[in-house]
């Protein structure tokens, strides 16, 4: 059941890349971004090298293998996630987009004045402004499940605000920050009892842990590609396809059209509707190489792997007078690490730990009302993935320990 | 270890000279760095000269900022306003003693921002200030 870990890192070239001379990068930010494996890099190459035309309508050799490599790594995907079928897996940029998607299809469609949204406190900006810019459009109400102060979700006031019968539940399956696993179908199941269509952000969870869209039975799922060893620039919303159907296009233009008049048109079926115009065809190559990769690891080894890990890290830093950990025990989260050093802003933290290679990043995580929360402007980050060791896990402590004697 | 962290500025980290608030006083400002949360507030004194007798500032942020802003307040105290509106990057810089990338120089910069924003009278502390 354990990861070959010489092996794996052996895929990722940028693991040998030294930042200054005899210094070894120590990547320790893969929640910001992961890194990408030969497989998904050379799958990329492959598809510019050999393969490269605009996908659907073309007839000649080029554009059908364009297209069905397009389409092939659609359905690696919905496997992935165990979607029902490819149809209900719509290409985004990013989650980002997802989440925006559907506040302006979805959300302009069927909330008005005075419904009631429920989001969560420790949630990504992401999930925050397009419901402040639906609020600000649409006069829609704001309501937002507690975090409590060891970092989880208070579902006590969840079953509360669920009387108030909102339409719309969103919420982070796994927390940026905190590293926060939720107990995510016991959110979605809750939220339909009393009507609510719930939407999940994803960002984290699809790349570390197993997720099931017929076992979690959310409506909605967002998630990006360049978070789990795939490239930026491509990510994914999983819908429903009764929802899907339902809901009006996003972008207008080429692609999402069946038929176009001078002064009207029909909208394309499933899942071309929501993708107008060229779409970004070697990325979302990349992206079926992605979970390829993954898919061949195993997610149940990388999740076994990451707990490891993380737990070894909280151990270790927890015994570093000064540092504050922010978020539950390790047995409730994923490989992510925030905390404070006493007397040392998190930026100087990770500017010291830079000059031993090792990256961390610093700030407010894009997730500003949950430091606001704590109290605190700014956290240092660590967080883990498949490539990560224990060893890396020494450097980072180390480089703390320099850092405490600087600031001494 | 780079001389990013030079003691001169873990030294104006740890004790500013200049740290605190002036009331009453001719000019205050404050405004945040949106990338990272840090906050500078600068108050003034100014006599019928034109010339600053009194400069501190408060706030938080990282080592960098806040050594940054006590050199400054520390610079401009005897010297007339026509001349601190002239201050920019470089003048920061020097005090500093230091090169840095584009990422923390925005730290480096936010307490000139703000100096300079309450020197003219603006509502907003914008990059093009200290350019």
């Amino acid at each position: 059941m354990t990861l070959d870990i010489e092996k794996i890192r052996k895929d990722f070239p940028i693991l040998e890349r030294e930042t200054r001379p005899g210094v070894r990068v120590t990547y320790l930010d893969s929640t910001a971004t992961s890194q990408k494996p030969v497989q998904v890099i050379e799958a990329m190459n492959d598809y510019y090298r050999r393969s490269n035309a605009n996908i659907h309508r073309g007839v000649h050799t080029l554009a059908e293998e364009a297209t069905s490599m397009y389409e092939s790594a659609r359905e690696k995907i919905a496997k992935f996630i165990n979607a029902s079928s490819s149809r209900e897996v719509i290409y985004t940029r990013n989650t980002t987009e997802s989440i925006n998607l559907i506040a302006y299809s979805w959300g302009r469609a069927n909330l008005k004045t005075g419904d009631l949204v429920i989001l969560t406190e420790m949630e990504h900006h992401s999930n925050l402004v397009p419901w402040h810019m639906l609020q600000a459009e649409r006069g829609i109400e704001l309501e937002f499940i507690p975090v409590t102060e060891d970092g989880l979700l208070d579902l006590e006031t969840y079953k509360t605000l669920l009387d108030r019968r909102p339409k719309l539940v969103s919420f982070t399956h796994m927390s940026n920050v905190l590293g926060t696993i939720n107990p995510a179908a016991e959110i979605i199941r809750m939220g339909h009892e009393v009507g609510a269509v719930v939407l999940v952000d994803g960002a984290q969870s699809v790349p570390h842990l197993k997720v099931d869209m017929q076992t979690l039975d959310a409506d909605f799922y967002a998630f990006s590609a360049h978070k789990m060893c795939g490239p930026t620039g491509i990510g994914a919303l999983y819908g429903k396809t009764v929802l899907l159907e339902s809901m009006p296009p996003f972008l207008g233009g080429g692609d999402m059209i069946k038929e176009v008049k001078l002064r009207s048109f029909r909208p394309n079926t499933l899942p071309h509707k929501f993708e107008a115009g060229t779409p970004a065809i070697a990325e979302a190559v990349g992206f079926g190489a992605a979970v390829d990769y993954l898919s061949t690891v195993g997610m149940e080894r990388i999740a076994a792997h990451e707990h490891e890990v993380t737990e070894y890290a909280l151990d270790r830093l927890e015994e570093i007078p000064g540092v504050k950990l922010f978020g539950p025990s390790a047995d409730k989260k994923g490989g992510v690490a925030a905390f404070t050093l006493e007397g040392v802003h998190p930026h100087d933290v990770a500017q010291i730990l830079d000059q031993d290679g090792i990256a961390v990043r610093a700030g407010h995580h894009c997730a500003q009302p949950l430091h606001e929360k704590f109290g605190i402007p700014a956290t240092s980050r660590a967080s883990f993935y498949l490539y990560n060791t224990k060893e890396e896990v020494d450097l980072l402590v180390s480089g703390i320990y320099k850092v405490k004697e600087m600031f001494g | 270890m780079d001389d990013l962290y030079r003691e001169v500025i873990i030294e104006h980290y740890k004790n500013p000279s200049y740290r605190g608030k002036l009331d009453p006083h001719d000019i205050s400002f404050a405004d945040n760095n949106p990338l990272c949360g840090d906050h500078i507030q600068i108050d003034l004194r100014v006599d019928s000269g034109g010339i600053v007798t009194e400069a501190m500032f408060d706030g938080h942020g990282c080592a960098i900022s806040q050594a940054s802003a006590d050199l400054l307040m520390e610079s401009i105290i005897g010297k007339p306003l026509e001349e601190v509106k002239k201050l920019n990057k470089d003048s920061v810089l020097e005090l500093l003693g230091i090169d840095l990338g584009p990422v923390r120089l925005k730290c480096a910069l936010l307490s000139l921002k703000v100096l300079k924003a309450g020197v003219y009278g603006l509502g907003e502390a914008s990059d093009s200030l200290v350019e």
